[in-house]
């Protein structure tokens, strides 16, 4: 263990059970090298590292993927959560949730449905995740609901989809969405890759802000909005992951475990297996997972700096992707030696009045699939 | 998130989506909700508890005051219901 970092228990768990999914979003978080099937851990791993997580701690149980509705077990590993006192939650594309496998996931005792949302229409829907997708999004939206469940919807925003925002909160709305999370485009992996065709300018952010907040006061007591920030336009880095090792854990569909989804992406790390390490003593004792705890491994300006308990020194993933050094401060934080990073793609941004339109540049973006 | 005003008549009951629990990894009754863990101290334990659906607002009061063995909680049982009711994790 790192001296002066206390090891204190996680409270949830994203399982990414899987790497496959019906939709090749060009913002996916997923890694640039994904997963097959046949890597994918087995149900009888999974009863048990569920077992393990509770023990360890656990409370939420984010159920994720790829998409999670593929693995035939998933009822069996609701089932397991449910007895072990865990509460569930599904982040699903909502492809292949009609009423049956909604009554079946509710009876299995599911506790909550995060439905993903592209955009406001089907055209743009559509174009974004690469496939015909948003009728049958419509359609899991009323299964979740006739089946009882909770229903949030996870919007991810970026240049071309920011100025219909207050029509996406209103499809939200309109679908019986219970709590709305826009997410802006977090720049790794997929969404990395098309960096320079999703950020959106400063001013089509401000707008949108505005709406989010005018709608949010509109909605105040009935339905709840949740805005995730841009980190690029921000002065300060976000506390990623509530800090590393700190709160919460993934499991890749392989079984690695990993601090957050993005963290294999990080070169020369080495990150344990639940296959062959109990969850515990990978969150206690693993290298990896001791790494990024407490504020000895910072360097400066993060260690001098007031808000090194609040931000953490910001993202490892993020500052390895951009700086190359996963020990770096994050380079959105105006005070990183590395901020030119974020600045210059900021500074090489057309105009939101000078941008090609979305057709052109989704002919240009790189849609999620294997084998890249 | 809608929900009728809070009478002694009323019976309140947790929302479908909220799960109360005993966290025995840090000793502390928790309420669950989408993305969320509230953690609860006794006495908020203690009133979750008896919102089953059954008990009327009237008899919650009368248990905790005998429970705690204190007069006049009406007040503060009103109030946290109420923040529980405004929060979506309550119905009356």
């Amino acid at each position: 263990m790192v001296p002066g970092a206390q090891v204190v228990a996680p409270y949830a768990l994203l399982a990414e059970l899987t790497h496959r999914c019906p939709l090749a979003c060009v913002y996916c978080s997923n890694p640039l090298a994904l997963q097959t099937g046949s890597k994918e851990l087995p149900r009888e791993d999974w009863l048990r590292v569920i077992q393990e997580a509770e023990d360890l701690g656990i409370l939420q149980l984010h159920l994720s993927g790829g998409e999670p509705l593929l693995r035939e077990d998933l009822e069996d590993l609701i089932r397991r959560a449910a007895e072990a006192g865990l509460y569930t939650n599904l982040i699903t594309s909502g492809l292949g949730l009609d009423a049956e496998r909604a009554d079946s996931l509710a009876r299995s005792g599911l506790n909550s449905v995060q439905l993903s949302l592209q955009a406001a229409d089907a055209g743009l829907s559509d174009v974004i995740a690469g496939r015909a997708s948003f009728a049958r999004k419509q359609q899991a939206a009323d299964a979740v609901r006739a089946a009882g469940l909770p229903l949030a919807m996870n919007v991810v925003l970026h240049r071309h989809n920011l100025d219909q925002i207050e029509n996406i909160i209103d499809t939200c709305v309109a679908w019986g969405a219970e709590r709305i999370e826009l997410a802006n485009v977090q720049f790794y992996n997929w969404a990395l890759l098309n960096r320079d065709y999703l950020l959106p300018a400063r001013d089509q952010l401000a707008s949108a802000e505005e709406i989010y907040i005018r709608k949010k006061n509109e909605l105040c007591g009935k339905i709840e909005l949740i805005w995730v920030v841009s980190d690029y336009y921000e002065q300060f880095p976000k506390p990623c992951m509530g800090g590393w090792g700190r709160v919460q854990l993934t499991i890749a569909p392989d079984g690695t475990v990993l601090p957050c989804p993005v963290a294999s992406t990080i070169a020369g790390m080495d990150f344990e297996s639940v296959r062959d390490k109990s969850l515990r003593s990978i969150w206690e004792e693993s290298p990896a997972f001791n790494k990024f705890r407490g504020f000895d491994w910072m360097p400066e300006p993060c260690r001098s700096c007031d808000r090194r308990a609040i931000d953490f020194g910001g993202c490892r993933c993020q500052a390895f992707a951009l700086a190359g050094s996963a020990d770096a401060t994050d380079p959105v934080c105006h005070l990183s030696p590395h901020h030119h990073l974020v600045e210059s793609a900021l500074a090489l941004l057309p105009g939101h009045d000078q941008q090609a339109g979305p057709l052109q540049e989704f002919r240009t973006m790189r849609y999620r699939r294997r084998g890249v | 998130m809608a929900s009728a005003p809070l009478t002694d008549n009323s019976n309140p009951r947790l929302a479908r989506k909220a799960r109360l629990r005993y966290d025995k990894v840090r000793q502390s009754a928790v309420l669950l909700v989408p993305e969320r863990v509230i953690k609860l101290n006794a006495t908020g334990a203690a009133i979750l508890e008896l919102c089953d659906g059954v008990h009327t607002l009237e008899s919650i009061v009368r248990e905790l005051e005998a429970r705690f063995q204190q007069d006049e909680l009406r007040g503060d049982v009103v109030e946290f219901l109420q923040d529980m009711i405004a929060r979506g994790w309550l119905e009356a």
